[in-house]
């Protein structure tokens, strides 16, 4: 036997090494501390992974997380939340090629897959543009009957939980997160059940783009399991849910009465066209604070206090 | 020196054995995998909640903030009925007075701390004075901090007749000794520090001050728990055990009480021979109490802030 022949036999066969896809709560990739997890099938019956099934004290976790992010990312300078969505983008352009084969994994074609990054990509820039604009937008003087100076400003709701589009893997997910982060909110998101391979490697996108651990927490799992815990857990200021079925549009409605939750149903729009985009989704999550400053009336003779 | 004469007293700290650590890490890991739930978990919750020193011993304590945690010690969370109070609130002794205005009636105690806490390097006779003052300001409880300089330096002689002097002049109130554990190092000296407290006269054993990292956890409480343990066999005697620092999350208090439960037995599983000393742990048992009552994860925002 020649060595030609040996290693024919003996390399050219190599095992692949398979990802691992977790989840992410505060800045770590941690296993479902259930231990369970679901396969992933494709189109033609094939399974393509192990996807994590997150269990609600794996939501509680990250609720844990997102709470401890919040004061820290609310309080940025406007100008650096900007920074670091832009920076989500760039990251995402240099791992384009990733995305584009878990979506061809996920049924889409090349091309549709290639598409879908793209507008990925530049919906993180567009709101990473609105991150220091939308406050101009949002905030009032107004006028009042008494010598006040009034004015109400945005500020960011606190931590919503997110449960994202299910057939929009990757632009779904950008589309509902991206606006949730830029108004200074942090976030809980469960991704799609179907579709959640591109919700995992984008984890990895956020992981190393400067975002502070905790700001965007994702999980996996089943929205059956878990969408009554999303909208029960008083520590959530706001509540996301992005489908069509009405009797968990019904239960998110009744049950965030208990701690009077603001509450989006995203359910109608196309996240490929531009109604997708738009700074009144970060208003969504804002909450307007208004200030009464006692002044003297302009133009009065006697100056001074 | 009397204690010199007293030899069972004397040599029975010298006495102490050597701890494996692998094993001692390993048996105490163990007791995080019990499975405790539903009614079992909410006994335990609320076993914890009276067995808490509520603690502020921070420069800044001030008249209102000491008066705001003796409210607190006996108004948990008033919107639900039936909850226990803590064990006692633990403070420096110049606000004792205050709070033993504050808590006049309640049943919950006063522990102050001594001895030129957190540190101890004061002289041996200001520390004496300081626990005598604590005592005739009303303390039910003195904690007071082993000199842990002396005891690295050897001189176990003078660490153990330091302690008898203070257990001295505490009278009737009961005396916990803070071994400050982080300082000591290893394991062997923690159970050596632990078995010249108990010689000594202590009534409790205490892991930390709180102030030093790493504070209580649950290897470093194994061995003071199985130390506590000897003695009670060798003397018959019962020693309490309080861990204090870094204690902040139910879980985390109902491992320790597994601990207590399977090295001590039941005897111990009451607020006279056990307590955590902690000031946050109060509010999240608090939450855990509430999210088995409501079915809802809680949020911080409902409850007291400090």
């Amino acid at each position: 036997m020649n060595n030609s022949t040996i290693s024919k036999k003996t390399i050219s066969k190599r095992i692949e090494v398979l990802k691992t896809y977790k989840i992410y709560i505060g800045g770590q990739f941690p296993r479902s501390e259930s231990g369970r997890f679901y396969d992933l099938i494709d189109e033609g019956g094939k399974k393509i992974a192990n996807i994590c099934l997150s269990s609600r004290k794996d939501f509680r976790d990250a609720v844990i997380a997102a709470r401890n992010a919040c004061s820290g990312w609310g309080n940025r300078a406007a100008f650096n939340r900007s920074q670091i969505l832009y920076r989500m983008a760039e990251m995402l352009e240099g791992r384009k090629q990733q995305f584009i084969d878990e979506l061809v994994q996920q049924g889409n074609s090349k091309s549709q897959g290639a598409k879908e990054v793209d507008l990925s990509i530049d919906r993180l820039i567009y709101y990473a543009g609105w991150c220091d604009k939308y406050q101009q937008l949002f905030s009032s003087v107004n006028p009042v009957a008494s010598a006040h100076y009034n004015f109400s400003v945005p500020e960011p709701t606190g931590v919503v939980s997110i449960i994202a589009p299910q057939s929009s893997s990757l632009l779904g997910l950008v589309s509902v997160i991206a606006p949730v982060i830029a108004g200074g909110n942090t976030c809980v998101v469960l991704a799609s059940e179907k579709n959640p391979l591109c919700a995992v490697t984008f984890a990895e996108v956020l992981n190393s783009s400067d975002l502070p651990a905790g700001v965007v927490n994702i999980l996996t799992g089943k929205i059956s399991e878990l969408s009554s815990w999303f909208v029960q857990h008083m520590d959530v200021n706001a509540t996301i849910y992005c489908e069509t079925n009405h009797a968990i549009q019904k239960m998110i409605q009744e049950k965030s009465a208990g701690n009077v939750k603001r509450i989006q149903l995203y359910d109608k729009i196309d996240w490929n066209k531009s109604e997708g985009q738009s700074p009144y989704f970060i208003q969504n999550m804002q909450e307007i604070k208004t200030t009464w400053h006692p002044i003297e009336p302009i133009g009065s003779g006697s100056g001074g206090y | 020196m009397f204690f010199m004469n007293d030899k069972d007293k004397f040599f029975g700290f010298l006495k102490s054995p050597s701890v494996d650590q692998v094993g001692l890490e390993e048996r105490a890991s163990r007791f995080t995998k019990r499975s405790i739930k539903k009614e079992t978990k909410l006994n335990g919750l609320f076993l914890t909640l009276n067995m808490i020193d509520l603690t502020t011993l921070e420069g800044k304590d001030s008249e209102g903030k000491v008066k705001q945690l003796c409210y607190k010690a006996q108004h948990l969370h008033d919107t639900y009925p039936g909850l226990p109070t803590v064990a006692a609130i633990c403070v420096y002794p110049a606000m004792i007075r205050i709070a033993k205005k504050a808590l006049a009636g309640s049943g919950i105690k006063i522990a102050s701390v001594a001895t030129g806490f957190p540190s101890g390097q004061v002289p041996q006779k200001v520390k004496i004075k300081e626990t005598r003052f604590a005592v005739a300001e009303g303390a039910d409880e003195v904690d007071m901090v082993i000199s842990r300089g002396k005891f690295l330096a050897g001189e176990y002689n003078y660490v153990f007749d330091e302690i008898a002097t203070i257990k001295d002049a505490c009278g009737a109130a009961r005396l916990k000794v803070i071994l400050e554990t982080g300082e000591l190092g290893t394991m062997d000296k923690i159970r050596r520090a632990s078995d010249i407290a108990m010689h000594a006269g202590a009534d409790f054993i205490k892991t930390s001050t709180g102030k030093i990292q790493p504070a209580a956890t649950m290897p470093v409480t194994l061995v003071m728990l199985e130390a506590i343990r000897d003695f009670y066999y060798q003397t018959g005697k019962m020693i309490g055990m309080k861990p204090a620092g870094g204690i902040s999350k139910s879980k985390l208090a109902l491992h320790y009480l597994v601990m207590v439960k399977e090295t001590l037995g039941d005897a111990w599983m009451n607020n006279e021979w056990f307590r955590f000393g902690a000031s946050s742990l109060a509010n999240d048992v608090l939450m855990q109490i509430e999210k088995e009552r409501t079915g809802n994860y809680q949020s911080g925002n409902y409850f007291s802030i400090d």
